[in-house]
């Protein structure tokens, strides 16, 4: 296999992450909306530390991302 | 189809140069440059008249500073109130450069790593050098969580050495990836327009829609940078 094929295919592997963070996304959601239909009045609460779960677990899909665009453009 | 990374080229506006340093100023200094003119503007008109019944101007700047004094008094404890104006600064210039830079033609100064590497680091060293000022040695013991037993310590020791070390790394490359992914995504749906022809409308419809969900991303990725900013320095003021 070429070098070129294995940046390729390095890439494509790199933002697999992305896949998992998916998951880990669904899983936020489905608990704040889990706590929201038990206690609908802790929403202010909630809205917080969801939304600060979400961007620290988004954070992740794009550290993949960056990685995988770094690789392509052969700065790695 | 042209390059999606083109967007965050540096173009130099007025070449400066000091001795072997190049300190030009480039499109990302105009658009930091309007960003600072834009937070003084809104701030000293929004507070020159007091008025007791605020005009929008002065909503707005009253807004801002409840929301983030707010955000400041509630994550980072007791004391907290002297920080209110350094997190201020960090937030409003987050806010206003990933604003800015979902306007066509502007320039996201904030999806540019040495940038946000930079804050980041003048965070991470304050909340160091404060912290060290304010607990002495006690500092250490944020390497230690309470209660763990004692044999664990070889092994959690390095992961919150680590995890302390790897913050300032996460909080810039989680500002400056979700911008650059975002600004990349919207480029390459743009060119998908082009290229699709008629069939172009899907698209753009898309391109509306991931309009709509970068302004929320540029706010949230404001709001969450001011927040871990207020998280890490609730260690300044209390250890565990």
């Amino acid at each position: 296999m070429d070098a070129a094929s294995a940046k390729l295919i390095g890439a494509g592997l790199a933002v697999i992450g992305m896949g998992v963070v998916g998951i880990g996304l669904g899983l936020i959601f489905n608990a704040w909306l889990h706590a929201l239909g038990r206690n609908p009045s802790a929403a202010p609460v909630l809205r917080q530390m969801g939304f600060l779960g979400f961007a620290l677990t988004e954070a992740l899909a794009l550290f993949a991302f960056v990685l995988a665009i770094l690789i392509l453009l052969n700065v790695l | 189809m042209e390059n999606p990374l083109e967007q965050f080229a540096i173009h130099t506006l007025i070449p400066i140069h000091i001795g072997k340093y190049d300190v030009s100023f480039t499109n990302s200094s105009l658009f930091l440059t309007i960003t600072f003119l834009l937070i003084v503007f809104l701030f000293f008109v929004g507070t020159s008249r007091k008025a007791v019944v605020p005009g929008r101007l002065q909503s707005s700047a009253e807004l801002l500073y409840e929301f983030t004094a707010n955000m400041v008094e509630d994550n980072a404890g007791h004391g907290s109130a002297k920080y209110v104006p350094f997190v201020m600064a960090i937030f409003l210039m987050v806010l206003f450069g990933n604003v800015l830079g979902l306007i066509p033609y502007g320039f996201t100064f904030t999806s540019h790593i040495i940038v946000t590497a930079a804050m980041a680091l003048m965070i991470f060293v304050v909340v160091v050098l404060l912290s060290l000022k304010n607990h002495g040695i006690g500092f250490f013991k944020t390497f230690f969580p309470p209660g763990a037993p004692i044999f664990l310590a070889p092994l959690l020791i390095p992961i919150e050495v680590l995890s302390y070390v790897f913050r300032p790394i996460s909080l810039s490359v989680r500002l400056f990836a979700n911008m650059m992914a975002g600004h990349v995504m919207l480029k390459l749906f743009a060119g998908f327009t082009i290229a699709l022809g008629l069939f172009g409308v899907l698209p753009l419809t898309f391109v509306v829609l991931l309009t709509g969900f970068e302004i929320l991303v540029a706010l949230l990725q404001a709001y969450v940078f001011a927040l871990l900013t207020s998280i890490y320095l609730k260690d300044t003021l209390e250890t565990h």
